[in-house]
């Protein structure tokens, strides 16, 4: 699965987007994993990460299924991470997303202290992902580098959809659904950070980040300055 | 012509008798398979489009509401001339319901749908680990070169008939086909790179093709791709995997000399994975030592 592998945007659109991932090896380290995964979780929210998630039950941002007629006015956009940690129940990839370097670095080096034995990967520029190794006494064991996109490419989401696509990297945010939002956006129907709360629902393993999308969708109606962003745990 | 169903017996279904039309789901789905019928006032789905990865169901927020209700809200507000703005990710009426699938169509989950479990490898998502746990299975080693080739994402979805074109033009290279993917599990003849006829007509949202060579073949494997992808109908995106040396580095430059690719963004493995004893073979362990 590269379901982090494939984003897109010019290399300073990457500035606020850090994804860390741990996964057991199927037949190698599964067996006992899921403390181990909580535990990553766990340790992640003392980062303030903006989405956590767990690739076969959900992310911090999540559909409701059970909602009251009154949600169409005063919906509660909260993240449930929470829920993420209590849903481990098997062997899976658990992730957390950061908007910022400083952040991501200091919870790799509580991963290099925990010692949790999974397979810990940094998706992001390569180089920062290089720098911070460095930073915290790790040497890159494997890389997999992204060469873009080919083919019929007149077929794929144009440029601002597609960089907010791509941010959930098994396809689930759909590119319609992110013109809408922009729209909606543009036309004060609703605000980026709520516009990217429905976005962010769709991502189930949680690689989606909604700060991001939230920076994309504020350039795009022109305002840039971002209002305070609520971190996904209490940091 | 496209096959519309509100609710056929092998597709996740629209129920007619629950659904407003209020159009939400169309938006949502990933394919654009679903529409909005003006003829019946009810959203169907196309069933040839749709690859079955239950965004609608899953990805959408549920309200339960009385369908007759919201129909006759709707309407008064039309005959008032009143614009309710909803919330655009919820189904009032919870129409959307999951169904059985038979084969060949249960492929289409298996590759569009995150939380489906690939039988063939155990493995959720698109089915395999790739080099994110290279530092404890060892899968991509000192001086090989994996190729992960996706294809259909984003937003475009892959045939596959598009999926066994690919295949077969890296059938023809040094490279050799991933054991532990589920691609390679479809195949009947991985010398050809042939799958099973069965899935051919079957549409995924994207799929991973997983092979490994030597940093002196990459270049041809590049090239064939990049040949190949001229003769496909949906989008590929290529990962290059490598096995840093004891210093961290790696050789993507001499990988990459004479290409026009340039490598911005990476999954970096910081290696500190390592396999349970217990469960590790000896000869195994040694190996990955």
């Amino acid at each position: 699965m590269t379901h982090t592998l494939h984003r897109y945007g010019r290399p300073e659109d990457f500035r606020d987007d850090y994804i860390v991932t741990a996964m057991p090896a199927r037949g190698f380290n599964d067996e006992g994993c899921v403390p181990k995964q909580k535990a990553f979780l766990r340790a992640a929210l003392k980062y303030n990460p903006v989405n956590i998630g767990n690739s076969i039950k959900g992310s911090a941002h999540r559909a409701t299924k059970d909602l009251r007629p009154t949600v169409h006015w005063n919906r509660d956009h909260s993240p449930h991470p929470e829920a993420v940690i209590e849903e481990v129940d098997r062997p899976t990839t658990v992730s957390a997303v950061f908007d910022d370097y400083d952040s991501m670095r200091a919870f790799v080096a509580e991963l290099v202290e925990l010692d949790l034995g999974l397979s810990v990967n940094i998706s992001g520029v390569a180089d920062r992902a290089r720098e911070c190794c460095g930073e915290v006494g790790l040497t890159r064991h494997s890389i997999e580098y992204s060469l873009g996109f080919q083919g019929a490419t007149e077929k794929m989401p144009e440029d601002r959809p597609r960089r907010l696509v791509t941010m959930c990297g098994h396809g689930m945010v759909s590119a319609t659904l992110a013109r809408k939002m922009e729209e909606w956006v543009r036309s004060g129907r609703r605000t980026p950070e709520q516009a990217c709360a429905y976005l962010a629902r769709f991502c189930v393993c949680g690689s989606f980040n909604p700060a991001r999308a939230e920076r994309v969708l504020r350039e795009a109606v022109g305002r840039v300055h971002s209002a305070e962003r609520q971190p996904v745990g209490d940091g | 012509m496209p096959r519309w169903t509100g609710g056929s017996e092998d597709t996740v279904k629209i129920d007619p008798r629950k659904c407003v039309a209020c159009g939400n789901c169309v938006a949502v789905c990933p394919m654009g398979a679903i529409r909005i019928d003006r003829g019946v006032n009810r959203a169907r789905i196309d069933a040839d489009e749709c690859v079955e990865c239950y965004t609608c169901y899953r990805g959408m927020s549920m309200e339960h509401l009385n369908p007759t209700l919201v129909r006759a809200v709707r309407a008064t507000l039309r005959v008032f001339r009143l614009r309710f703005d909803p919330e655009p990710d919820i189904c009032p009426t919870s129409a959307i319901v999951p169904d059985e699938l038979q084969w060949p169509r249960t492929v289409r989950r298996a590759f569009s749908d995150v939380t489906a479990t690939h039988e063939s490898t155990g493995v959720h998502g698109r089915g395999t680990e790739e080099v994110k746990t290279n530092d404890v299975t060892g899968r991509v080693g000192p001086g090989d070169v994996g190729f992960t080739v996706e294809l259909g994402r984003p937003g475009v979805g892959v045939r596959f008939t598009d999926v066994q074109k690919v295949a077969q033009a890296l059938a023809g290279t040094p490279a050799r086909f991933e054991d532990r993917n589920p691609i390679t599990t479809l195949m009947t003849d991985r010398e050809r790179g042939l799958l099973n006829p069965d899935v051919l007509g079957e549409k995924v949202m994207s799929c991973i093709i997983e092979v490994a060579t030597t940093a002196a073949a990459a270049s041809e494997v590049l090239e064939v791709l990049r040949d190949v992808a001229r003769r496909i109908d949906t989008v590929m995106a290529i990962g290059v995997a490598l096995r840093c040396d004891d210093r961290g580095a790696d050789e993507i430059e001499r990988i990459l000399a004479g290409t026009d690719y340039d490598v911005i963004w990476a999954k970096t493995n910081v290696g500190l994975g390592r396999a349970n004893p217990a469960r590790v073979p000896r000869s195994t362990q040694e190996a990955h030592a």
